[in-house]
This record gives C-alpha cells, sequence and structure tokens, in this order.
C-alpha cells in the first residue's frame, strides 16, 4: 500500500488559511484583553484581603468570610460560582451553550461574536486564579506602607498590588492564552471561520483531509510559537518593565 | 413529534456520560504510560533523547486537541486502518494526554535535589536502580497532586471527541437538543453533568496540593 501526501493541493488554497488564521488572532487578541480585565476584576473579588502575609503556605481558598476582604459576600459567591463552573467544564460545552443555548433565552449572537464571548468568558475565569495566586502573594508589609503614605484602596490595588503580582504570573498568564488561542480552534464547530474550520473547508474542496490538517496544525505550531515570543517581549516591556527595578 | 421529558434527557445524558468517563479513563492510563516512557527516555542519556522528547511536548501541547484528533482519525484511515471513533479518540486524546503528563512529571523530578542523583550513582546504583528507589518514592509525592488535577483536564478534553463522531456526552447533548429543540436545558445538564464529574476531583486536587504543602 502506498500512501499519498499532496500539499501542493493544500498550500494551493493559501487565502483560506491566512484569512482562518486572521480570524484566530483577531478572536485571541480580543478574547485575551476582555479576558484579562475580567480576571484581573474576579481576582480583586476573590483575593483574600490583598493577601494575608507570604502566600506560599496552604490554605488558598479555605478562609471564608471574615477574611479582611472588601468585597461584598454574595459577590464573592457569584464569582466563585463563576470560576468554578468555568474551570470545571469543557469550552466546547460552553461554547455550545452561548451559541445554541442563549438563543433560546433571547439572546442571539453570530458565530463570531459567541466564540470571542465564550474565548473571554473562558479566559476570565482562569485568568482569576491565576492573578489571584500573585495577589495574594503580595507581602502584608507593601500594603500597610502603601496605607501609612495614605493611599487609597484603589490606588494600593492598581499601583501596588497588582503590577508585581501580574509580573510573579506572568508566565502562567501567557500559558492560559495560547491555550485560549488553541481553543479556539473548537469555535469552527459553530460555524466561525478560524484556523481549524479551514482545513474542513479545503478537504472538502480537494479530499486532501490529512494534509490539510498537518498544514494547519504547523502553522497552530508556528502561531503558539510566535505568541509565546510576542507575549513575554510583551510582558518585559509593558506590563512590568517599569517597575522591574524597583 | 415525540415529547421529552426532562428524566429522558437526564437518563440519555448520564448514558453517554458512561462512555466520557471510559474514554478519559482509556486516555488518562494510555497516557500515563506512553508519559512515563517518555519521561524515563528523557532521563537516560541516550543521544539526542531529550531533544525527542522536547519536541513532542511542544508538538502536542502547541497543536490544538482539535487538530490532533483530526489527524488521528484521518490518519489512521489513510495507514489503511479500519477507523472508528473509539480507535481514532482514544489515540489522540492518550497522546495528548502523554505530552502533558511526562512534562508535569518532568517538572517532579526536576524538583529532586541532584545530590540524591550523585549519591545514588556513588553507591553504585543502576540507572534502574535510582530510578526504582530513589527518584520515584520521592517524586511521586510531588507528583500526585498536578497529575490528579490534570485529568480534569482529560475529561474536558474528551469532549472534544464529539467533533469525530464518537457518542459521549456532548454529541448525545447535541442530539437531543436537536430532538428537542430545547437546547437551553439540554446544554445546562450536559454542562452540569461535566461539573458533577470534574469539581470533586479539582477539589481532590486542591487538597492534596494542600496536604503537600503543609508537608514541606
Amino acid at each position: 500500500m502506498k500512501i499519498q501526501l499532496d500539499f501542493v493541493a493544500v498550500l494551493a488554497e493559501w487565502p483560506l488559511l491566512l484569512t482562518g488564521a486572521g480570524w484566530t488572532l483577531r478572536l485571541t487578541f480580543a478574547a485575551t484583553v476582555v479576558g484579562l480585565l475580567l480576571g484581573i476584576a474576579c481576582a480583586w473579588v476573590r483575593a483574600r484581603g490583598f493577601g494575608s502575609g507570604a502566600g506560599v503556605g496552604p490554605g488558598i481558598g479555605s478562609v471564608r468570610g471574615s477574611d479582611g476582604s472588601i468585597a461584598p459576600a454574595w459577590l464573592k459567591t457569584v464569582v466563585g460560582a463563576y470560576v468554578e463552573l468555568i474551570r470545571n467544564t469543557p469550552f466546547i460545552v460552553q461554547l455550545f451553550f452561548i451559541f445554541f443555548g442563549l438563543p433560546a433565552a433571547g439572546i442571539r449572537l453570530s458565530a463570531e461574536w459567541a466564540s470571542f464571548l465564550a474565548m473571554a468568558i473562558n479566559l476570565g475565569a482562569y485568568a482569576a486564579e491565576i492573578i489571584r495566586a500573585g495577589i495574594e502573594a503580595t507581602p502584608k508589609g507593601q500594603i500597610e506602607a502603601a496605607q501609612s503614605l495614605a493611599m487609597s484602596r484603589a490606588q494600593t490595588f492598581f499601583k501596588v498590588v497588582l503590577p508585581p503580582a501580574l509580573k510573579k504570573v506572568w508566565p502562567s498568564l501567557v500559558s492560559q492564552i495560547i491555550i485560549v488561542m488553541l481553543g479556539s480552534s473548537v469555535c469552527g464547530q459553530i460555524s466561525t471561520p478560524e484556523l481549524s474550520s479551514m482545513a474542513d473547508l479545503i478537504h472538502s474542496r480537494n479530499f486532501r483531509a490529512f494534509e490539510a490538517f498537518i498544514v494547519v496544525g504547523v502553522m497552530y505550531l508556528l502561531l503558539c510559537i510566535a505568541l509565546r515570543q510576542l507575549l513575554n517581549w510583551i510582558g518585559s516591556t509593558f506590563v512590568f518593565g517599569r517597575s522591574a527595578g524597583s | 413529534m415525540v415529547d421529552f421529558t426532562l428524566w429522558d434527557i437526564f437518563r440519555n445524558l448520564l448514558l453517554a456520560g458512561r462512555w466520557s468517563v471510559a474514554l478519559s479513563l482509556i486516555a488518562f492510563l494510555g497516557g500515563g504510560v506512553v508519559g512515563l516512557l517518555l519521561l524515563v527516555l528523557r532521563l537516560s542519556k541516550l543521544p539526542g533523547a531529550p531533544r525527542f522528547v522536547a519536541a513532542y511536548v511542544q508538538v502536542f501541547q502547541g497543536i490544538p486537541l482539535l487538530v490532533q484528533l483530526f489527524l488521528a482519525y484521518y490518519g489512521l484511515g489513510l495507514v489503511g486502518i479500519n477507523t472508528s471513533p473509539w480507535v481514532a479518540a482514544s489515540l489522540g486524546l492518550t497522546l495528548y494526554a502523554s505530552a502533558f503528563l511526562t512534562e508535569i512529571w518532568r517538572g517532579c523530578v526536576a524538583a529532586i535535589p541532584r545530590g540524591q542523583w550523585e549519591a545514588s550513582s556513588s553507591l553504585a546504583m543502576s540507572f534502574h536502580e535510582q530510578l526504582r528507589h530513589v527518584i520515584w518514592p520521592q517524586a511521586k509525592r510531588i507528583a500526585i497532586a498536578p497529575t490528579v488535577g490534570f485529568l480534569v483536564q482529560v475529561i474536558k478534553g474528551t469532549a472534544l471527541a464529539s467533533v469525530i463522531g464518537f457518542m459521549e456526552l456532548t454529541k448525545v447533548g447535541k442530539a437531543i437538543s436537536n430532538a428537542t429543540f430545547n437546547p437551553f436545558l439540554v446544554f445546562s445538564c450536559v454542562a452540569l453533568m461535566y461539573f458533577c464529574i470534574c469539581y470533586p476531583i479539582s477539589l481532590y486536587a486542591k487538597s492534596l496540593e494542600r496536604k503537600l504543602n503543609a508537608q514541606r
């Protein structure tokens, strides 16, 4: 038996592949921005009083209630439920719920918007847990020092707590963003024209399924490596570059 | 049109849930075996082995699981094996899990001080004896929590097997929602079921982690 692979037929469809990669990147970019903001907000709600101590010890999440946090209890419950629900269900089910389920509740979204929303919500939950770990690792003395300088709570959070927290967890955040980018391949299932759906399209045009998915797989691999480089660079240049020395 | 009661929906989803669980176990155990072999290969001093394993991990972590499943599905067909969704999904998920597990365990082995390797080799232990008597007992303790945590990821990964026609929870959920025209309810049930499987495991992993931290 002889297997003949024909990559030329697949690569001849390069405009499709480029369009798909463009959609994947656009969705990832939008979901990253919104997801990280959502994650920071949720981490703020869930973090215990901006860290109580060294943060290396056990008991993350073990203390509830009187833990010095400033968020109201009901909000913590809602955010906690959101984070755990998202983290313990598959992305594809979340996507189907948003795309197929929400129209029944009167919210009708296009495939692209549903994909974006699902990705942002998904990343938000994971980012919340990652950033929370960074926030809880903030030494108590830094917060006390900020308070003794008469900084407001918001100032303390955005100027003292958040930058080093983000710096600490940036590698984990980068990995999570990449997981979300790879996860966007599922969005093709609801007819979003992203990269992996293009493999399906090419397959339906020339029956070269295996080759199409190999090409797309290699493209994902390259995107993944490039995105990691880019995010590491963004991290060291913008997110915590200025506070690196202090 | 046949009317579906809530119980009908739930019962069918429960039945489908069996296959999700079975597939998860296959992928987790298969991935564990392959991952362990890769780890040993990486720890051995064979030329090129670390680079090979690193490339393997990069490929399987850098390509979406969905694409891997399609590759397994069409690739098996290409080499003449009559592909059933079972075989393709098991193969795809096993390879996926092996890449992650070998990377997790590599980190656990790396956490063991170098002196342990040196001491055991100065006692004239062979590579096999070092792994068996010195490294394994220590790495095992650190590895349990992240490994259990990864099981959740495998269970969620099986949802993607629906795209190659594997009749598991998500696929059956989609079929039922097409039959009942009530996707909101059906997908809520599907999500709830995944949650009921995954959340206890997540909690267990978290408590293991806490216990390990307390011991240190």
